[in-house]
């Protein structure tokens, strides 16, 4: 859905997404890195499991959420990307470990 | 049109009322307050609960055990007609004990009760942690849990849309829900009840005052004192969740959409009905003990609501002496009242008959002076 | 982790929190912020101390890189700053609850100034929530923070000065518009122009905007005006936007990304969580905090500075950030009555100045009523997937309020807690019980402000005493 314009160069890193490494830039949010890949979108609603992507970019939609490091439901809109990091898309309703 | 029956207050308890009536036949208006009022019904667990009721009152155990019997089939028929799905479950509930101590009260408590009923066979048991683990096979429970009792007859159901199928219903049978009308006064003369409204006056022959902490005041103007007062209970939400407990709680739920309620706490704060910080870290502590696992879940909502709580917690039923025709029913057990409410009560409020097991709930048990 | 004291708390890092900051640490107060976000600035200048010491700075104006210069005066201005921080609950005292890395602090303040800003209008329509549906305002941050741009031409739809500085910054990094969809109504310039006399003591800021405006139809955008009808179109992502003019005109246009964008209104939602009073604004249809000349709301000690009190832009938010800072400081004693107002004499001129355009561009861009009345297939409320006309049917049925359509329906129950949709039900339920949107009004707020663990809960500090 949308690109960079500049290659990071030395400010790259790498996130993984669903289990794929993907290249990140120091700075930007996972939700930015999320709209760059194919798929586009972040998650699917607990509710009717359709699929929803970043929508407002500054907190006050709750679109956004992906599981950071094993913690769920985080708004991926506000998290900073960090080497190493691993993202997973939410498909409905979470699982706890429960 | 002139209404048979007027209820004021379109919580639970009044709406379960109301569609009793409008179902049987009776032209039956049914009065709500204002949106921003106390409103005990939007605060309620949605337990359809009889395990531990009625400790040294054996009438409401008996009340509470009917109310049961029936919950099926009223819900059923509430369903067929309004096609809510009301997410009504019975396959028991637990109580959780944390640490040997509590287990052992549990038990005794329990046992007095089945005492005090004097017949039947238990419909409960103790659950020692090894028993209870096999009937949660999804839940690593915390280390505290010594383990639970367990309701045979326990549910839980929405008790939201319990509240929107009542209503829905009392329209079908052609009642009239008026949102919005609240009773300024009650004038009663002549054998019947002049209701004052913002923009009218309301004439019935026949009134059940339901109106919650709205009650006293009310039923003042028929004759009739009610001693209620708020008791805090503040509630949490969680996001939804896959399936991971089968069984409803005591302060511990999974809701069919998902979601995890956890409750309930008990203040005494007047009319305050702000969420407290010092309640969501209380609450969410206990429930991180019982369930390690849940303290990755978000809290989405919080909320707090007045129980309309009475001096003995117990219900209240009157008809009143001085203006016949004129009803209170009043308790904080809405949701599992509600059969009983919507049967056996409807029944003897159109027989303008109180019937004798429901004597234990009239508030002279108080000893409050009648209102001059 | 122990509770901290301060003086003031500010809620928000934007212009007007660090201008507050700034000038409250001036005055000799202690001073906490905290914001959600991981630097200062805000959205206006989001992420501006990462991109100010790149080559794209400068091709997001000059308005964007002034918060170099206000980030770093704010850095070193001895304020205790913590970013990543979200706000869940604030009690009487004021305590005001957080969390941050996983687990929940407290802070105890006197006084507390919220600068939390404003957010896009919500303006639902079919599809609006199908992936490739954004709005301008998250465009934008993508091009700050990230650097990144709608791969394929974008659609733009709206209106107001965001859609036309957006458009003008995509264009000048290269990115590429397929159209423009100006859902201005007919003969609002009209209307607006009455305003005009007094916008012509912004003569900067007008020259600015007829800028952008000429300069996008310089690039000869496809521009299709007075569009009153949207909707978004595809399986499980977006495809295609259809349109419809007021005058009857229709069109449908395939589309990857959809840009959206019907102005700002006020976050009241942590004014309201504290009883705060609020009164309604006809011209822009939303609900601001009743402030006095200070900035103070109706509980005392409790501030607003920003757009939070009433859109206003970066420059009229930093003034209203210290004239709540001076205010604070005679309120705590620093500052005597005298020396504050005299210190603020300047900034009240300064804000009658700044504000000046206000009247005109509310009354150019004032919110089309369409944007409140979405088709009933619209999911107005997003989280709980409840449609526009599941809302209607329920509001009919015995003129419940806002609050009993929310139990019926789950509308407004899903972590945005109404962000997103409670307006949109405001005005459903107005619309249908033929009732003024002020009294029906919104829904009850309540704490959590955010969606934080019962974990983070749980964690904190088990010596606090019990309430």
């Amino acid at each position: 859905m949308f690109r960079k314009l500049h290659d990071p160069g030395p400010a790259a890193l790498t996130i993984f997404v669903d289990g794929r490494p993907v290249t990140a830039e120091a700075g930007e949010s996972v939700a930015a890195v999320l709209l760059r890949q194919p798929e586009g979108w972040c998650r699917t609603t607990p509710v009717s499991q359709s699929r929803r992507a970043p929508y407002c970019m500054m907190g006050v939609c709750f679109e956004c959420l992906v599981e950071v490091d094993e913690q769920g439901s985080v708004q991926s809109c506000l998290t900073p990307v960090r080497d190493g990091m691993r993202i997973a898309r939410q498909q409905g309703r979470r699982s706890l470990g429960a | 049109m002139r209404p048979d029956i007027v209820v004021i207050g379109g919580g639970t308890v009044g709406a379960a009322i109301a569609f009793g009536l409008a179902r049987r036949r009776q032209k039956v208006q049914l009065l709500d307050g204002d949106d921003g009022d106390f409103r005990a019904a939007h605060a309620n667990f949605g337990l359809v609960w009889l395990q531990g009721k009625g400790l040294d009152m054996p009438a409401y155990q008996a009340l509470t055990r009917d109310s049961i019997a029936s919950w099926r089939s009223f819900a059923d028929e509430l369903e067929a007609e309004t096609r809510i799905n009301l997410a009504y479950e019975q396959n028991g509930g637990l109580a959780f004990c944390l640490g040997a101590v509590e287990f052992e009260k549990r038990g005794l408590d329990l046992l007095r009760l089945h005492n005090q009923r004097g017949e039947g066979e238990p419909d409960w048991e103790m659950l020692n942690r090894h028993a209870l683990e096999r009937l949660l096979p999804k839940v690593t429970l915390g280390p505290d849990v010594t383990g639970a009792s367990f309701g045979r007859r326990d549910g839980h159901a929405n008790p939201l849309r319990l509240l929107a199928a009542l209503h829905g219903a009392v329209a079908r049978h052609g009642g009239a829900v008026r949102h919005r009308t609240r009773v300024q006064r009650i004038e009663a003369a002549d054998g019947e009840f002049r209701l004052e409204l913002p923009d009218e006056v309301l004439v019935a022959p026949r009134i059940v005052i339901a109106a919650g902490l709205g009650s006293g005041e009310l039923a003042r103007h028929v004759g009739l004192e009610v001693p209620v007062h708020p008791e805090r209970g503040q509630v949490l939400v969680t996001e939804r969740l896959t399936p991971f407990l089968p069984l409803p709680a005591s302060g511990l739920r999974q809701t069919a959409d998902g979601t995890v309620m956890i409750g309930a706490t008990k203040e005494e704060c007047g009319f305050d009905v702000s969420t407290t910080s010092d309640a969501a870290v209380r609450l969410s502590r206990k429930t991180v003990r019982t369930v390690p696992a849940l303290e990755q879940a978000r809290l989405v909502r919080q909320w707090a609501g007045l129980r309309v709580m009475t001096p003995d917690s117990y219900p209240i039923y009157a008809r009143s002496e001085r203006h016949p025709g004129a009803f209170v029913a009043l308790c904080h057990s809405g949701v599992t009242l509600a059969a009983f409410h919507a049967e056996t009560l409807a029944e003897a409020i159109i027989a303008d008959a109180l019937p004798v097991k429901l004597a234990p709930f009239h508030p002279r048990r108080f000893n409050v002076p009648k209102a001059a | 982790m122990t509770p901290t004291d301060t003086d003031l708390l500010i809620v928000g890092a934007g212009p007007a929190g660090m201008a507050a900051a700034v000038m409250a640490r001036h005055c000799g107060l202690s001073v906490h912020v905290v914001d959600d976000q991981s630097e200062p600035g805000g959205q206006v200048w989001r992420a501006i101390e990462t991109v100010a010491a790149t080559q794209r700075a400068a091709r997001l104006g000059a308005a964007y890189q002034v918060g170099a210069d206000r980030a770093a005066t704010f850095r070193s201005c001895g304020a205790i700053f913590e970013p990543q921080c979200q706000l869940w609950q604030i009690e009487p005292g004021f305590k005001a609850f957080t969390t941050r890395a996983g687990r929940a602090g407290k802070i105890g303040a006197k006084a507390i100034i919220l600068a939390t800003g404003a957010q896009e209008r919500p303006a639902p329509f079919p599809g609006w929530t199908l992936p490739g549906v954004m709005t301008v305002g998250a465009a934008q941050i993508l091009l700050k923070t990230a650097d990144s741009v709608p791969e394929k031409p974008v659609w733009i739809a709206g209106c107001g000065p965001l859609t036309l500085l957006y458009a003008t910054q995509l264009l000048a990094a290269g990115g590429r518009i397929a159209g423009l969809l100006d859902t201005t109504p007919r003969a609002r310039l009209a209307t607006a122009l009455r305003h005009l006399p007094r916008a012509l003591g912004r003569l900067g800021d007008l020259a600015k905007g007829l800028g952008w405006a000429l300069a996008l139809k310089r690039a000869g955008l496809p521009t299709v005006r007075h569009v009153c009808e949207l909707q978004a179109e595809g399986r499980q992502r977006l495809e295609r936007v259809c349109y419809r003019c007021d005058n009857g005109r229709s069109g449908e246009v395939a589309a990857d990304v959809l840009l959206v964008h019907e102005g700002v209104v006020p976050n009241i939602h942590v004014p309201l969580t504290l009883g705060c009073n609020v009164s309604w604004h006809v011209d822009q249809q939303c609900f601001v905090p009743v402030l006095d000349v200070w900035g103070e709301t109706s509980k005392q000690n409790v501030f607003v500075a920003g757009d939070g009190a009433g859109i206003g832009g970066a420059e009229v938010a930093e003034i209203r950030g210290r004239l709540a800072a001076l205010r604070v400081a005679s309120r705590l004693g620093m500052l005597s009555e005298d020396d504050a107002v005299a210190a603020a004499r300047p900034e009240f001129v300064a804000l009658a100045r700044a504000l000046a355009l206000r009247p005109f561009l509310d009354a150019l861009f004032a919110p089309r009523l369409q944007v409140f009345a979405p088709a009933d297939e619209t999911l107005a409320c997003r989280c709980e997937e409840v449609t526009a006309g599941e809302l209607r049917a329920r509001a009919a049925e015995g003129r419940p309020g806002v609050n009993q359509l929310k139990a019926f329906t789950r509308a407004g129950m899903g972590p945005c807690q109404g962000r997103q949709c409670a307006y949109t039900m405001a005005h459903i339920i107005a619309a249908i019980q033929h009732r003024p949107v002020a009294e029906v009004g919104l829904f009850r707020m309540r704490p959590p402000l955010k969606p934080v663990t019962l974990g983070e809960l749980a964690s904190l500090d088990e010596q606090e005493p019990a309430r």
